[in-house]
């Protein structure tokens, strides 16, 4: 290994070569403030355009100040990284990026969030000293994601998330100079264009340029209702990120406390998506096995790999990438739905009230599901399933917003029926979860064996595709997981190509899974946060006394009382849906 | 070209060609087949003379007669006086200003005499449209000798020790270039020449390329021989449509030729060139930028290192040069390094092409030795100032460079002095100013230029760029107070020092350099609200004095707006709420009566 | 932004283009020239296609087209006007002339009339400094123009 010594602010420090300058600094304890740079470790992303000059540190005989994010160290360097001049040229850029950027922090969805504005403030700005033109856009609101670009800072962050780790590429740069921003094409609505809504955008921006739409107004407003019974369900992944915005470690579980504040906040049952989570397992292990035992009988049309569709931002991404695939992913609706769907229904009718006056809120991690939620397939007469999905954000203001003293709120336990769940539904939120708890039940339906060993260690991990083959007693199968859209592309090419191995595929939108998702606490690209919310769902898991999904009680009795069976008619009615050709055309005029 | 005992070499470049120079060319063979010359004289259209000033140009050989702006008419006349009486068409001849002398030979002329043409050495002198003539004139010569009879060592070497550097602007030692790319290990390296001239005011590669293509894809094939690369590429502004046309004649002609292609000269070595346009974004000048534009990406910079010599296009080595710098190559190959470098200052060999322009008599591209003085280029070779107006200053580099003054005349112009006088070579734009010149105005006309071609990329650039041009123009307007000036050259510093590319590393420079040299005047607008140089419509009125005019009405019919009225025969005046102070009238005013205030 | 139909023919002419260029991504600028040539602009449905065809996203295509001068997506007029900005041009009083063209056709630079007669532009060195300050109106050069010749230039194409 080459290694190359240098001083930094006087410090000796000796790096392998290669390091830049950040990293050295950081290396012993010099903290180089940045503001476009960002690495995902464990996602093995890093944006590093150069662009925002915040970095910017003395080299000794260097003509120029260089960016330690993209400047490597070399033999001999002498840096100084916080020289008059140095301070002197940070504070004039940051007052020039301020110089257009409006000053509504109060107001501003990332106000004591924003990377900005935190940075603003270590930098001891108190005036702008440079007035002129700030640039405006009209603010463009989807049923997911606000995109305010007055707020952009060109860190270009969201569009290196939305083409090389989601390789969606609804973002790009365009304009140049002043006028240049991070726009769809034709600076359309987000609502017209290939966004798939996973708001990965959202969860890497360091300012309030993109946002989730903040539907916290609405839920307030029908908990406030007498005439509604408001229900709330609460995803997996919740639970193991909710506790940061309490200043709590990352990967503390916090499922009692949320639910107590859920029910001191007002909400009339406190129910657990998780629920849902192990009944998607029952439908879509079913439909698993069906293909499978097809396949086995040597049915040649039948579809294989089973892709699972459980994620809405990756629902969104087949629809408009893969519009000849359509038949290839499971038809199960994502546990929210189902759990909205049979909500409305079964419980509704066990509560003796109307579906009208039913309100579902479900939290999520994601900022999607507000769009999942939305789409016309999962209502009634304009009756949505689900009425309105809040992030775990939201969820953390609302509580906040209520004087809720989180840290002093003593566990308490789901409602029933739809609050029971197994350690198969809370792995839903880890990458390979999905699949982990369909083996679970597959594995035991198909063999008619018991399972000894619930853990399949080879599933879990944070490599964006993993793949791995487990025996069903003597029968191999193959199973491909990815996370994140462009390592799911990759897999789905191989599908389209005919190429592919596997008999199911799990697949998540977001690095990480759920637990990842956008609507989680900002990491503010420290990824092993990511990596401690995933732990946490595994301590989770094993900590639960049911851990396959077919033996949730719940599930089981309402199979008997309601559905009848696992893809039979009424849970194709209910819990199945189908998909849209969403790719776009151009119309051509035959002269 | 032997068979012919007479040439007429007609100015082919864009400037002549926008005086109809096209129609000079038809009417002169019209008028050698009417009188049945077309054995003994060929008409030939060439590239730019330099000489835009005096366009369309006419240039006899064997005489050397010079003639200048000559229009389609006169085409006649120069046959039948010329060619066939053997009398010269006197009032055709550049007439010396010092003098009121028609001087015939192109020689003997102030804008020639201290010129030494390498780069241009065909332009004007070859039909760039045959490969013949410039293959009569040692072309392919250089190509030959360094596949035949030089390893790429040794023919890196001829150009290290020669001293040439980068014409494009940054003066990187060229040799030192091609060895830093041939070192670079890979299986497949690219020779990119950079035609995307985008400095206003500078037309020196499009001369080249439009005046003698083949001189650029010699030099591209020896650079490939060099670094040990096959494939070419010129990335050529879009809006060059003449220069591409000829380009792709040249391609063409030297592939059927076998001097580019496969097995040059039956030695196994292939190189071929190919053409990328440009789109009209001056950022692509610079390397990084213009590999991303090549590559079908948005023209932004990125961060060096790496630099292409390492990583370039399609993540290849690539060495980048641009087209001066080509054509100074086979020159140095046929005449040798020790003969370049006898030309020119200790650190600064050979010769620079300029582009003079402005407020100048002979407007027109030149070719002068590195070490030759601002005062020779603008008084002997440019004829002083138009008018007989004061001279101002001189800017140099374009948007990147700076405004130098009565005080730099004497100092030779070579990389370093003109980096030491706060300005830069450039690419070679060389715009004089007069006493009508406000150099605030200047400096934010250079500044408008930078914020609309910033990319974007990083935010000093972005951002304060824009802020620079806000601040100037405030002071236009006689808005600002002297704190501002103080934030200006702050703010102008933290660009230079923090920006990503060279752009925004040089676009500064305009400001800080008028600053340094027209303290005064910036402080004029700031203090007293005026504009010495009496350009900032904001702070001027046009005033008429009753006592003068005589109310001829010339002004208020040419005023465009009517803002003038008066009676005939009456003092006529200026409606202030209307005037555009377009200045039409005070132009017009043969009494001297309307002035600004 | 209105939609408009392409004419069939117009677009097999871009996808032999773009079959040309063997569908290179890196040839994107190429293709944008070529389809610029093609049907005189390049509207959201042209780089639509170009998206299509080269199998990049529209997002980027537009990224591209906005970001260099050349390219345009609104229909030039009948007659495209060029003022020369390039600094020779300017400091001999091009900016002026600007000006004028702007207040005569109640335009600003880059539009067009509302009779798609005329559209302005401004444009970086023509390479015919010796004749500043230049306007191009179409392919006809003119030299030397004064604020005052403008009324006559247009006068020419009323």
């Amino acid at each position: 290994m080459d290694i190359v010594k240098l001083n930094i602010d006087n410090k000796p420090v000796v790096v392998e070569k290669g390091t830049t300058i950040l990293e050295a600094a950081k290396s012993v304890g010099v903290n180089v403030p940045t503001l476009c740079h960002m690495k995902l470790h464990d996602v093995g992303y890093e944006n590093n355009p150069g662009g925002c000059r915040i970095c910017v540190v003395e080299v000794e005989g260097r003509r120029n100040l260089a960016p330690a994010c993209k400047t490597e160290c070399t033999e001999g360097m002498d840096i100084n990284t916080h020289s008059l001049r140095v301070i002197n040229a940070r504070r004039t850029v940051m007052e020039l990026i301020l110089s257009d950027h409006p000053a509504e922090c109060l107001t501003c969805v990332k106000n004591g969030k924003c990377d900005l504005q935190t940075m603003a403030q270590d930098l001891g700005i108190r005036e702008i000293p440079f007035e002129g033109e700030q640039s405006h856009y009209k603010e463009d609101k989807s049923p997911s994601i606000i995109r305010d670009m007055d707020k952009c800072i060109m860190c270009r962050r969201c569009e290196m998330v939305c083409n090389e780790v989601q390789t969606v590429g609804c973002l790009s740069a365009i304009n140049r100079g002043f006028e240049s921003v991070v726009a769809p094409a034709f600076e359309m609505d987000l609502e017209k264009s290939t966004c798939t809504y996973c708001g990965q955008c959202v969860a890497v921006c360091p300012t309030g340029a993109l946002s989730e739409v903040d539907n916290t107004r609405k839920v307030i407003a029908s908990l406030v209702d007498p005439s509604k019974t408001v229900i709330v369900q609460t995803a997996p992944a919740v639970r193991a990120a909710l506790g940061e915005e309490f200043d709590m470690e990352p990967g503390t579980l916090v499922t009692g406390k949320m639910t107590s504040a859920l029910k001191k906040l007002g909400f009339d049952k406190v129910f657990d998506t998780d629920f849902a989570a192990d009944l998607t397992i029952m439908e879509e292990g079913t439909e698993l096995l069906g293909r499978l035992q097809k396949h086995l009988a040597g049915d040649k049309d039948v579809k294989l790999p089973i892709l699972t569709s459980c994620c809405p931002g990756w629902v969104n991404f087949f629809e408009s990438n893969f519009p000849d695939m359509l038949d290839v992913p499971s038809t199960a609706k994502s546990p929210q739905q189902m759990f909205g769907a049979v909500a409305k229904t079964y419980l509704a009718d066990q509560m003796g009230i109307k579906r009208e006056d039913m309100i579902v809120v479900s939290v999520m991690p994601c900022v999607a599901k507000k769009y999942e939620s939305g789409r016309p397939e999962f209502a009634v007469d304009g009756n949505p399933d689900v009425d309105f999905s809040i992030t775990t954000r939201e969820l953390a203001q609302m509580i906040k917003g209520a004087n809720i003293n989180f840290d002093d709120l003593t566990d308490e336990e789901f409602d029933n029926p739809m609050g029971e769940s197994t350690g198969a539904a809370v792995i839903f939120a880890n990458t390979g979860g999905v699949i982990e708890a369909a083996v679970r039940t597959a594995y035991e339906v198909q063999t008619k064996k018991k399972l000894e060993k619930v853990d399949f260690e080879e599933l879990r991990g944070f490599e964006g595709i993993r793949s791995a083959t487990v025996d069903f007693d003597g029968l191999p199968i193959k199973i491909g997981i990815a996370h994140g859209l462009g390592n799911a592309r990759k897999l789905l090419e191989d599908v389209q190509a005919g190429k592919s191995e596997f008999h199911a595929i799990e697949i998540m939108a977001c690095p990480g899974g759920c637990i990842g998702g956008a609507g989680q606490p900002y990491h503010h690209g420290d990824t092993t946060i990511l990596k401690k919310r995933a732990e946490a769902i595994y301590r989770e898991d094993e900590g639960k006394e049911i851990r396959k999904s077919h033996e949730n009680p719940f599930i089981v009795k309402l199979y008997e009382e309601f559905l009848g069976e696992p893809c039979g008619e009424l849970s194709h009615k209910l819990l199945h849906t189908h998909y849209f050709d969403k790719k776009k055309k151009v119309e051509i005029n035959n002269d | 070209m032997a068979k012919y005992n007479n040439h007429i070499l007609v100015c082919g470049g864009t400037g002549c060609r926008a005086s109809q120079s096209e129609e000079i060319v038809e009417n002169l063979k019209q008028a050698v087949s009417d009188n049945s010359l077309e054995n003994e004289i060929q008409v030939v259209r060439t590239g730019c003379f330099g000489f835009c000033e005096k366009g369309p140009i006419v240039k006899m050989i064997p005489d050397n007669t010079f003639y200048v702006q000559v229009t389609p008419e006169d085409a006649g006349e120069i046959i039948s006086e010329h060619i066939v009486k053997g009398r010269k068409v006197e009032r055709l001849l550049f007439t010396d200003p010092e003098n009121n002398e028609h001087i015939a030979d192109s020689k003997h002329m102030g804008f020639y005499k201290k010129q030494i043409r390498i780069a241009l050495r065909n332009c004007g002198f070859i039909n760039p449209e045959n490969i013949d003539e410039y293959i009569a004139r040692d072309g392919y010569a250089a190509l030959g000798k360094v596949l035949s009879e030089m390893t790429p060592e040794e023919a890196i070497k001829e150009i290290k020790d020669s001293g040439l550097r980068g014409r494009g602007g940054g003066g990187f030692p060229t040799g030192l270039k091609w060895e830093i790319t041939h070192n670079v290990e890979g299986d497949e390296k690219y020779v990119v020449c950079n035609a995307d001239e985008g400095d206003p005011g500078a037309f020196m590669d499009r001369s080249i390329l439009e005046g003698d293509p083949h001189s650029v894809l010699e030099a591209m094939a020896i650079c490939g021989y060099c670094i040990g690369g096959s494939n070419g590429l010129i990335y050529i502004r879009a809006e060059y449509p003449l220069a591409i046309e000829r380009l792709k004649i040249a391609i063409e002609q030297a592939r059927e030729l076998g001097v580019i292609g496969k097995d040059i000269f039956g030695t196994g070595f292939d190189f071929d060139v190919e053409l990328r346009y440009g789109a009209g974004a001056f950022v692509c000048g610079e390397e990084t930028s213009l590999i991303h534009s090549m590559e079908g990406l948005r023209g932004e910079p990125t961060v060096k290192p790496p630099f292409p010599s390492v990583s370039g296009y399609k993540g290849k080595p690539t060495n980048v040069n641009n087209v001066e710098t080509f054509a100074n190559i086979p020159v140095i190959i046929n005449n040798g390094a020790k003969w370049f470098s006898s030309i020119g200052t200790e650190k600064s060999k050979g010769t620079k092409v300029f582009a003079l322009a402005g407020k100048i008599n002979n407007v027109g591209l030149i070719e002068v030795p590195m070490g030759i003085t601002l005062r020779e280029v603008i008084f002997d070779i440019g004829g002083g100032i138009k008018d007989g107006k004061k001279f101002k200053a001189v800017q140099t580099g374009g948007p990147s460079g700076g405004c130098l003054t009565e005080k730099h005349l004497d100092i030779p112009i070579d990389y370093d002095n003109l980096i030491a006088s706060g300005s830069m070579m450039g690419s070679g734009g060389m715009i004089v100013m007069d006493e009508d010149d406000c150099m605030v105005s200047v400096a934010k006309f250079y500044l408008d230029f930078t914020v609309e071609e910033s990319c974007g990329k990083c935010a000093p650039c972005r951002i304060g760029n824009k802020r620079l041009y806000e601040m100037l123009d405030k002071i236009t307007k006689g808005n600002a107070t002297e704190d501002d000036l103080g934030i200006l050259r702050n703010l102008a510093n933290v660009i230079k020092d923090t920006s990503l590319c060279g752009l925004g590393q040089t676009s500064p420079n305009p400001v800080l350099s008028t600053m340094d040299n027209f303290a005064d005047e910036y402080l004029a607008h700031v203090k007293d609200a005026k504009c010495p140089a009496g350009q900032c419509k904001d702070l001027m009125e046009y005033v008429i004095n009753p006592e003068t005019c005589v109310g001829c009405t010339l002004c208020s019919r040419v005023c465009p707006v009517d803002a003038i009225s008066g009676d005939k025969k009456q003092p006529h005046e200026i409606d202030t709420t209307v005037c555009i102070k377009c200045g039409a009238c005070m132009e017009k005013c043969k009494f001297n009566a309307i002035s600004i205030q | 932004m209105a939609e408009i139909k392409l004419a069939e023919s117009k677009v097999q002419e871009l996808k032999e283009v773009c079959k040309k260029f063997n569908y290179d991504k890196g040839e994107l600028i190429n293709v944008l020239h070529a389809a610029q040539g093609i049907f005189g602009y390049l509207p959201a449905e042209v780089q639509e296609v170009v998206a299509d065809q080269l199998n990049v996203n529209i997002a980027h295509v537009y990224g591209v087209v906005t970001f260099y001068s050349f390219f345009t997506m609104t229909p030039k007029g009948k007659h495209p006007i060029s003022i020369c900005m390039g600094t020779a041009c300017y400091v001999r009083g091009a900016e002026k002339v600007l000006d004028e063209f702007k207040r005569l056709l109640d335009v600003k630079v880059g539009e067009t009339t509302p009779d798609g007669k005329f559209s302005v532009s401004s444009l970086r060195c023509v390479g015919a400094c010796g004749l500043a300050p230049v306007v191009t109106v179409g392919e006809k050069v003119y030299g030397r123009v004064a604020p005052e010749d403008v009324k006559d230039i247009l006068a020419e194409y009323k």
